[in-house]
């Protein structure tokens, strides 16, 4: 079953990003990359203060399964990080898309946010 | 490719699976958690749908001598029927075509053999039975459930009150046939526990009963991470045809005596021991972040080798991996995870046995 939020931009590389009222953007991984992904056991964030271009690598998920790399959704500079989630890295399967969030950035060009899929846009990548 | 499904497929469905491919079978991956699923089966009791396994009935008066020709292991040492013994079934060359289990039977034995090397083996077996008093019945009229976990046998004792006393009577490696069922105590986790043939029909029923009876359904994936804990061999990923049962932890199958037994691969692996066997089989710990994969090479002062299984461990919580490396290897390798050369330990497998870490 597709857990797709309506509110939310998305990555054809299965990440969210979400506009907070402050400009900054929180990503995460979807619901779809969990499941791919199976149970999480290690997360590797980007450094606070690193400065990436977009779909440059930001973190590493490992899961019983597989490693799989995160990428940034687009330019900017990760100002925090989910350090609950390198704790705990299932809550990211739990909960994708609230507590399981991976880390927030601001975006060198706040367009390029409102360029990324939207939720329609997002389920057609998935083929749904 | 239209897959097979086993007689449980409507059962794992209702229990919420997720099914995948598994050897041109749909078999289920997990029921939303493998963790979970693992941690079941270490701390109380589990059941698989093991069905897609190979069952095969050999009857004949020729059965006893074939099977002391085409297995490295002897059936000879089957003193009792219901008795069990694990093999390789190699080829000239002395490799590995199968792992399987055998039990002595009433009128002559019964074989698993795995899923993925279903029409090799059958076509092995035909081959090498050619002309001989050798009748072979594949039975796949029967399903086959494992159980397994401190509380299984408790828990299969339970729905079976009339079997239970013999069930519990039963030791290691040894089975009974109750009718058309037959309950061996063996498995594939370093749990105790059963593995059970059943009618197909009667499966489902059975497999709604033991989960009534507190008893989790468990899919693949907690299979593999569960038998990686324990040390033991997966067929086509830490053996095959172009490995030696002496590089692959196999060595205590492999019968040596009596000397004049010609068992298929005996020359070869005679002559491999003669010349000095290159490489074993261990267990890699590794104590940071990160997760061993099959495929990593592993750099040793000695040489390279590779890791043949890796995976999380949901019992120690850090990686652990099996591992095919130089023999003169000692206690210390590292290996290239994902680009960075990482120091592991090298240990004496298994990593867990009965819930507990067993390394130092």
């Amino acid at each position: 079953m597709l857990d797709i939020p309506a509110e939310l931009k998305y990555a054809a590389s299965h990440e969210w990003a979400r506009t907070e009222a402050d400009g900054t953007v929180t990503i995460g991984i979807t619901h779809h990359a969990q499941e791919l992904l199976g149970d999480l056991v290690f997360v590797e964030l980007p450094k606070v203060g690193a400065v990436l271009a977009k779909d440059e690598q930001a973190g590493v998920v490992e899961s019983v399964k597989a490693a799989s790399d995160i990428y940034a959704p687009f330019a900017g500079e990760v100002i925090e990080v989910n350090p609950a989630l390198e704790a705990s890295p299932e809550i990211a399967n739990t909960e994708p898309y609230t507590s399981g969030w991976f880390f927030k950035m601001k975006p060198a060009t706040p367009a390029d946010v409102d360029a990324l899929l939207s939720a329609d846009e997002y389920a057609k990548e998935l083929g749904a | 490719m239209t897959l097979r499904t086993t007689p449980l497929y409507q059962s794992h469905i209702d229990a919420g699976a997720k099914m995948v491919d598994f050897a041109g079978w749909s078999m289920p991956i997990h029921y939303g958690s493998q963790l979970k699923e693992h941690e079941i089966v270490r701390a109380d009791a589990g059941v698989f749908d093991v069905s897609h396994m190979v069952v095969l009935d050999i009857t004949g008066s020729d059965a006893q001598a074939w099977l002391q020709r085409i297995l490295a292991n002897d059936v000879a040492k089957l003193g009792f029927v219901g008795k069990a013994l694990y093999s390789g079934l190699l080829t000239e060359d002395g490799t590995v075509i199968d792992d399987l289990i055998v039990y002595l039977a009433q009128d002559g034995y019964r074989m698993v053999v795995n899923a993925g090397t279903r029409d090799k083996d059958l076509a092995w077996l035909q081959q090498t039975s050619a002309g001989t008093n050798v009748q072979l019945k594949v039975r796949d009229d029967l399903a086959m459930l494992a159980v397994q976990g401190p509380t299984a046998i408790d828990k299969v004792c339970a729905i079976k009150p009339a079997w239970a006393e013999h069930i519990r009577a039963l030791k290691v490696f040894q089975g009974l046939p109750f009718g058309e069922w037959f309950v061996a105590r063996t498995g594939y986790t370093g749990e105790d526990g059963l593995e059970i043939m059943v009618p197909a029909a009667e499966a489902p029923p059975f497999f709604a009963q033991l989960l009534a009876g507190g008893v989790a359904p468990i899919g693949l994936g907690a299979r593999d991470t569960l038998r990686l804990e324990a040390g033991m061999n997966l067929y086509g990923h830490d053996m095959d045809e172009s490995i030696s049962p002496l590089q692959a932890g196999m060595g205590w199958t492999i019968a040596w005596e009596p000397a004049s037994r010609d068992f298929i691969g005996r020359k070869a692996l005679e002559a491999q021991k003669a010349a000095g066997v290159t490489h074993k089989q261990v267990g890699l710990v590794l104590d940071g972040r990160g997760v061993l994969r099959e495929g990593m090479k592993v750099l040793t002062e000695h040489g390279e080798g590779v890791i043949t299984s890796g995976t999380f461990s949901p019992t120690l919580k850090q990686s652990i991996a099996i591992a095919r490396v130089p023999s003169a290897t000692a206690d210390a390798a590292e290996v290239d995870l994902r680009g960075t050369l990482t120091p592991v330990r090298v240990i004496k497998l298994p990593f867990v046995r009965q819930g507990k870490k067993v390394f130092d």
